[in-house]
């Protein structure tokens, strides 16, 4: 799925479903489930459908508000790019420590801190 | 509006954008070769659904993604609550995301599809990243091998990408 359809196109994956979403909504809006569901449902589908490679099919959905004016001002929203682990909440790095260890604020962050099955 | 029928051309836009700012372009992958293709083997209903996911979601209590160029993966359990999961990330809006992560990381909308019986179940770990990685290099050696490996540990039928 994805709401930016040409680095999609460009990437050109096998099958793609387009929502044409704010970025950082690819599945809909927020506190929705039923419509998100039926969007699930409707990309879902397109396993069943598309039959020919590289194909990005449209959903049909629409944004609710008026939101394109400012994705497409020049505006760069971009924050700083830090090369520490960046925490939503403080509570979170506290419990991360707990679980590994206080090398994890320094940086290190390696595959292996993953779960494994 | 007709313009507001238009699909936002983020690939333009980064061009403008870092045209003004001095920046070489930005190289957008670009894979010009018919992408592989597989058949569904079974019907959706009876498949185990991977997913996987960029926007930079962890879990409470794991390690949270860095901003710059962080090719680790995370490993979520799909029996997470949705309220344990978090977001970071420096390029979009995480407002709605972290309401409800469900607009990124369709977690309790695909558990409701597994028990409605329109997919057969999730696989059990979903695979996050962070996204946002300047080095197609890194991505291509470091984070999509294990990606795959991990996929395939899963014996999933197939899987779901939702990139930011």
């Amino acid at each position: 799925m994805t709401s930016a359809r040409s680095i999609t196109a460009s990437a050109n994956p096998p099958r793609a479903a387009f929502t044409d979403f704010p970025l950082g909504h690819t599945c809909g809006p927020p506190d929705r489930p039923r419509l998100q569901r039926r969007i699930m449902r409707d990309a879902l589908s397109l396993f069943d459908t598309i039959d020919t490679p590289g194909a990005i099919v449209d959903l049909e959905y629409k944004w609710e508000t008026e939101w394109k004016n400012e994705a497409c001002s020049a505006a760069d929203y971009r924050t700083p790019r830090y090369d520490t682990p960046q925490y939503q909440d403080r509570e979170d790095e506290v419990a991360a420590r707990q679980n590994y260890g206080a090398s994890v604020a320094c940086g290190v962050c390696v595959p292996s801190l993953t779960p494994r099955l | 509006m007709e313009a507001d029928r238009q699909p936002v051309d983020y690939i333009a836009l980064t061009r403008d954008t870092y045209n003004r700012l001095g920046y070489l372009p930005y190289r957008w992958a670009s894979n010009e070769v018919p992408p592989s293709w597989a058949s569904l083997r079974k019907p959706l209903a009876d498949s185990r659904l991977g997913l996987i996911a960029s926007g930079g979601i962890y879990r409470h209590g794991q390690v949270a993604f860095t901003h710059k160029d962080d090719v680790t993966h995370r490993e979520i359990p799909t029996d997470t609550d949705t309220h344990d999961l978090r977001v970071t990330h420096f390029a979009y809006d995480q407002t709605d995301a972290r309401r409800d992560p469900n607009v990124i990381f369709p977690l309790d909308t695909l558990r409701a599809l597994a028990t409605e019986g329109v997919i057969g179940e999730l696989a059990p770990l979903a695979l996050t990243f962070m996204g946002g990685i300047y080095s197609q290099r890194r991505l291509s050696a470091e984070l999509i091998p294990v990606l795959v490996e991990r996929t395939l540990d899963m014996e999933v039928d197939l899987v779901l990408l939702v990139p930011v």
